[in-house]
């Protein structure tokens, strides 16, 4: 913690790293609204109720794992394959824990219970930017970025989404059932820092379809997600070339929705 | 209304709030082996283009899973270039919308 205390005489101003933060988090916004909207469409053309959608979207709130979840439920994934999936992907807000917690280590346990629930791709980017511009941690940074930015926009977006997408009666000639498809696939892009992650992409689709031919969609789903890493990771890590290691801020950039670009932002010290 | 995915939804929950909160409220226990937080790492990409190449390669017949080859493909694919192209996924998804609309109206698929 004396490293972030040090580093609070590098930061900007603290109010006008908030007026940057709110610059950056209408971005947040708007694509947050737009995607959870696309987000809503996919989930009642997969036969999500509004409420089941918003449930998705209040209680798991995370966006990749939700379009995914809409694809186990089309696909008829049993729900402990769902589960499984969900945590693998999800698991990566670990790192971004881990990365917040020394900034965050004096806040009340409640209050960082409760931040815990809202820590997103999109709330670690715009904060660890926040937190590092000012060097030390600024909870009213933080609820702006995981509420304002995120949050509300993205389950006020999925409940716009399944209701308007309940009105649709041919969701098809829409083009809505390829949302869900083009989501994953956009997402995947996003994710991939290096060659294993390009890799492991590749394999996972492959295993998928082939699996799914053999033993059904549901079994070449979570064939493809657990087989695909493995394969990734017999690249060497020499040959790897990653970019942005997982839960580094490079990383929350990358998996960040459009608008969340930090391009002249300071280096990364590290709390 | 149904409100049976409500209880997945809290599941999903459950075994994601883990991750999010261990980092944030029990500094330290944090550190997994090496190895398993490279697995990790590439989960994310191989689960979702799983997905999506399953969602447009396969389709359930009453005979099975059967492969299949259609303007799905081209609108999907052109999602990955767009994405990959201006990191903008809303583009994309916007982008691939628009092809399949197209596309259907000109009798593709």
């Amino acid at each position: 913690m004396a490293d972030v205390q040090g580093a609070a005489n590098s930061g900007e101003d603290l109010r006008a790293s908030r007026r940057r933060l709110i610059a950056e988090a209408a971005g947040i916004l708007v694509s947050a609204g737009g995607f959870g909207f696309l987000y809503g469409l996919a989930a009642r053309d997969a036969g999500f109720s509004p409420i089941e959608a918003l449930a998705m979207s209040t209680l798991g709130f995370a966006g990749a794992a939700q379009f995914a979840a809409v694809g186990y439920v089309a696909s008829g994934l049993a729900w402990p394959g769902v589960v499984l999936l969900t945590a693998l992907l999800n698991a990566r807000h670990l790192l971004y824990s881990a990365a917040l917690a020394p900034w965050v280590r004096d806040r009340p346990f409640v209050e960082r219970a409760v931040a815990a629930h809202l820590l997103t791709d999109e709330s670690f980017a715009l904060t660890m930017a926040h937190f590092r511009r000012i060097g030390r941690a600024d909870m009213w940074g933080y609820w702006v970025a995981a509420i304002a930015a995120t949050f509300i926009p993205w389950n006020l977006a999925t409940l716009s989404g399944v209701l308007v997408g309940g009105s649709i009666v041919e969701p098809r000639q829409f083009g809505i059932d390829v949302i869900f498809p083009a989501a994953m696939i956009g997402l995947a892009v996003g994710l991939v820092t290096g060659r294993r992650e390009i890799v492991a992409a590749i394999s996972g689709a492959t295993v998928g379809v082939i699996v799914a031919l053999v033993a059904g969609p549901a079994i070449g789903i979570i064939a493809g997600g657990l087989v695909g890493p493995a394969v990734g990771l017999l690249i060497p890590a020499a040959a790897a070339h990653e970019t942005a290691p997982l839960g580094s801020r490079a990383s929350a950039e990358r998996y960040s929705m459009p608008g969340a670009r930090y391009d002249d932002a300071p280096p990364e010290p590290g709390p | 209304m149904k409100t049976d995915l409500v209880l997945l939804a809290f599941l999903m929950f459950l075994v994601t709030y883990p991750s999010r909160a261990l980092g944030l409220l029990t500094p330290g226990i944090d550190r997994l082996p090496g190895r398993a937080l490279e697995y990790l790492q590439l989960v994310g990409p191989a689960i979702l283009a799983a997905l999506a190449a399953v969602a447009v390669m396969v389709v359930s017949t009453d005979a099975g899973p059967r492969f299949h080859f259609g303007l799905e493909w081209l609108a999907v694919g052109a999602c990955l270039a767009v994405v990959a192209w201006r990191r903008n996924l809303f583009l994309g998804l916007v982008t691939a919308v628009a092809i399949a609309i197209v596309g259907r109206m000109a009798g593709l698929g």
